[in-house]
């Protein structure tokens, strides 16, 4: 359609420009940093502007750091540190009735509209119900108790109050899983939300009718049967007879809201929650397999977000107008404001996760009462987006734009009577991405939870200094195709994926299913430097490179297998996939969700065979 | 685009952060002193479509393409199904292609037994508003053969600006902010009673806006 080309605006292509005139200038990255005209994640300085003079909702807010910025909230104050973070509930199997199959039951309201492609070849073994439903939740004591939407456990009529995160999945590799997903979410929303959903399993190497993709939306009153495999990739394919590649082994995952146009309003109000996958080598037990802390008593997951309450009502409140980024001003854990959380002084497993819905977070281990101490537990990055790495690594920090989990493995052990917050140190001033990368000095971001380290207890844990995961599934198999997409944004301040708009009813480019692809993503930062997190479902990437630099495997780690990209301004990066086992609809979209829905998403097909567009 | 002295860039850099650290601490201090007082607070009690209509909606006036005077809230948005967006009639480009798309929605929403200005009214407002008067308005919707129950409007520049930025027809980057055509791209759609409301884009295929509206904002 020729009336969806768009031009590079001037001012980006100036910008590039310049960027290649200081290129071919022979400056170094080291001389721009020094002489102040480039940032440490390569931003051009020139770029950099003052906070917005003008925000509708005041600014500041009582969170805590320089937070000033683009269409602020200003919630009430709150007092940090008032209650402890609390632990999702856990799903337990049932039977289901009608009983599951493998056609859509439309009679008996099902609003699945495809057939379970892999019902019969990975047969379930466990059910489960969960309900959509409203509910209440206490967010900070000082504030009015919340309304939300949240996954409970259990069917219409047995499902209790719901919580946000909803209800964890306690899954295995090798026991493939049936959940039923109903939809009771009333009209009346109370200001944002919509009770038509889609359930999306972000990222399981699941078949496109289960993957709750953006336009499979099913309506209140009804509900959708998930069939999840919990499969490795390959195990149709590559690797059939070892029943798929371990390497492939998948941690942490999460499902949540994935509606089109309303996916940031329905997990804001609470439609996301945790799915954990082990397997004989990542057991839950710190006696077997890798030796990591033990679940559920030592291996927390944590789901983090930022918020922002009406400074009249006290209540949630969702900022419907604001399409560059929403940026809350109230830090939660596991749905409570700065919460604090009892350890033990001994080894445990984070599985952090950022639900957004527009911050990037980058979080330090900071002692309470003396922000510069270096007298603070060891902190070792086992995974990147939930999958392990070929080994732990020692860091300082991690980072994690919306979607993204890391598992962290924090050594508590020696530090008894002590308190530790995870400090956020990125800044970040509107919703376009963190401020070029800028960190923040110790004790100047936000406190957003507290460690308090108790007494020493047992710990059957390896060591992560002696411990080794999965190899790195080999990225060397020559490419059936590479694909470039370039995400912009367009005329009238329309995102674009290669210059074209989002589309539910159409599928853009077709992979052939069980071949290799390179895709090049560019963000071609036109119209002023933004960031995108982009995820791509159903199957994990590896970065090839970034810019032409291989993928940082030490700090702010990029390597490993991953689902989501942090796409910096202005940068390009290749990923190796292999598209395996199952076919079907499948999108790829930015997931700063206000981006998402406003609508930087395409839908692609995995087929029996592959088209040629190099850039669809 | 201003050019910022590395000085200056040093100062913001290193002052900001403090201060916003010490008015957080100030702020906290405040807070903590409070509690101890044993404070309980009054929450207003404003329903959802109270709120919303505090933050996104004003009552400003404006003037539609007939020359009438409405307000914002009170007589476009209020009780209604609508869709808005921003144009401006010396926009050459994108407003021309904007208005033809929606006009093509405006045909299949017909089709699909939507009575537009009654079971959902279209709104268009204009960001130029001191070319854009009433009569400049009227003679675009006839050239543009824009279709009944659609209402193109203007107003107060003030008043414009104000619902403009309330909207969330607006950018971070002030270079971008200023360029109205960064603004006439996207279209809110939504149910006012029903407190739902989401934005899509504009020149997307008319089938697919209409699918989108049809599926969230009709109950």
């Amino acid at each position: 359609m020729h009336l969806l080309k768009y031009v590079l605006d001037k001012r980006a292509l100036a910008a590039l420009r310049r960027r290649q005139e200081i290129v071919k200038a022979g400056l170094s990255r080291r001389d721009l940093i020094k002489l102040g005209l480039l940032t440490s994640t390569g931003m051009l300085i020139k770029e950099f502007r003052p906070p917005d003079a003008w925000a509708q909702f005041g600014g500041g807010g009582g969170g805590g750091g320089d937070f000033q910025g683009f269409r602020l909230c200003n919630s009430p104050a709150t007092t940090p540190f008032m209650e402890q973070m609390p632990i999702p509930p856990v799903n337990v199997a049932t039977v289901l009735s009608p009983a599951p199959q493998a056609a859509p039951n439309t009679a008996a309201g099902e609003g699945r509209t495809l057939t379970h492609q892999a019902f019969n070849t990975f047969p379930f073994q466990k059910q489960y119900a969960v309900t959509q439903k409203p509910g209440t939740a206490v967010m900070h004591p000082q504030l009015p108790t919340q309304d939300i939407w949240g996954f409970a456990a259990g069917t219409p009529s047995t499902a209790g109050n719901p919580t946000a995160p909803g209800v964890t999945y306690v899954a295995k590799y090798g026991e493939p899983i049936l959940v039923r997903n109903y939809n009771q979410l009333p009209a009346a929303n109370g200001g944002f939300g919509l009770n038509s959903v889609t359930t999306h399993l972000h990222n399981g190497h699941t078949p496109a009718e289960s993957d709750g993709g953006p336009c499979m939306f099913f309506g209140t009153n009804k509900f959708y049967d998930h069939h999840y495999p919990n499969v490795l990739a390959g195990v149709l394919s590559t690797h059939q007879a070892q029943g798929g590649d371990i390497n492939e082994a998948m941690s942490s995952l999460w499902y949540h809201d994935h509606r089109v146009d309303f996916t940031a309003q329905n997990v804001y109000k609470g439609l996301h929650g945790h799915y954990l996958l082990f397997n004989q080598f990542d057991t839950g037990d710190e006696g077997t397999g890798f030796r990591l802390p033990s679940y559920p008593q030592f291996d927390i997951p944590i789901t983090f977000n930022d918020k922002c309450f009406d400074p009249q009502t006290g209540k949630l409140f969702f900022d419907l107008n604001n399409i560059a980024g929403i940026l809350g001003d109230k830090f939660l854990a596991n749905g409570k404001i700065q919460p604090f959380f009892p350890v033990a002084a001994r080894r445990y497993r984070f599985r952090c996760l950022n639900t957004g819905p527009s911050r990037f977070v980058q979080f330090f281990l900071t002692k309470v009462g003396d922000p510069t101490s270096t007298q603070k537990p060891k902190m070792w990055q086992i995974s990147n987006d939930g999958n392990l790495l070929p080994k732990p690594v020692l860091v300082n920090s991690f980072r994690m734009g919306v979607a993204e989990r890391v598992d962290v493995v924090i050594d508590f052990t020696g530090f008894s009577g002590q308190s530790f917050y995870f400090e956020n140190r990125l800044k970040q001033t509107d919703g376009r991405g963190a401020d070029g990368g800028q960190v923040l000095g110790a004790g100047q971001g936000i406190n957003q939870m507290r460690f308090d380290v108790g007494a020493p207890a047992p710990d059957g844990s390896a060591d992560p200094a002696t411990q080794k995961f999965y190899a790195l599934p080999s990225t060397t198999a020559t490419p059936r195709i590479t694909r470039t997409f370039e995400f912009s944004i367009g005329q009238g301040s329309q995102w674009t994926i290669n210059d074209q708009l989002m589309d539910c009813t159409d599928t853009r480019f077709r992979v052939q299913k069980n071949s290799v692809e390179r895709w090049r993503l560019i963000n071609n930062a036109n119209g002023g430097f933004w960031w995108h997190p982009i995820h791509i479902h159903f199957e994990e990437h590896q970065v090839l490179s970034i810019d032409g630099h291989a993928p940082s495997a030490t700090e702010l780690i990029q390597n490993g297998r991953k689902d989501v990209l942090r796409l910096e301004a202005g940068t390009t990066v290749d990923l190796f996939f292999r598209f395996r086992d199952f076919q079907g609809s499948y999108p790829m979209h930015c997931h700063n969700v206000v981006h998402e829905d406003h609508a930087m998403l395409l839908i692609f097909d995995i087929a029996a065979t592959g088209d040629n567009q190099t850039r669809p | 685009m201003e050019v910022i002295s590395r000085r200056k860039i040093l100062t913001m850099l290193g002052a900001a952060p403090l201060a916003g650290a010490l008015l957080a601490q100030a702020s906290e201090d405040q807070h903590a002193a409070h509690q101890e007082q044993g404070e309980k607070r009054d929450w207003a009690d404003l329903s959802p479509r109270q709120t919303l209509q505090q933050h996104f909606f004003p009552n400003v006036p404006l003037r539609t393409h007939e020359n009438k005077e409405v307000r914002f809230y009170d007589d476009l948005i209020k009780d209604k199904i609508v869709t808005i967006n921003m144009m401006y009639t010396n926009c050459k480009d994108l407003c021309p292609m904007l208005t033809a798309n929606l006009a093509r929605v405006h045909k299949l929403l017909g089709e699909h037994g939507r009575r537009i200005g009654r079971d959902i009214h279209m709104y268009s407002i204009s960001l130029d508003p001191e070319h854009d008067t009433p009569k400049v308005l009227k003679q675009y919707v006839k050239v543009q053969k824009v279709g009944p129950g659609w209402t193109f409007l203007t107003g107060a520049p003030k008043d414009i600006e104000f619902l403009r930025r309330s909207l969330g027809y607006e950018d971070p980057i002030p270079w971008r902010d200023k360029n109205k055509e960064n603004h006439a791209g996207m279209v809110r759609y939504g149910n006012e009673p029903l407190t739902r409301w989401a934005m899509l884009q504009g020149m997307a295929k008319p089938k697919l806006i209409v699918e989108l509206i049809e599926s969230s904002v009709f109950a």
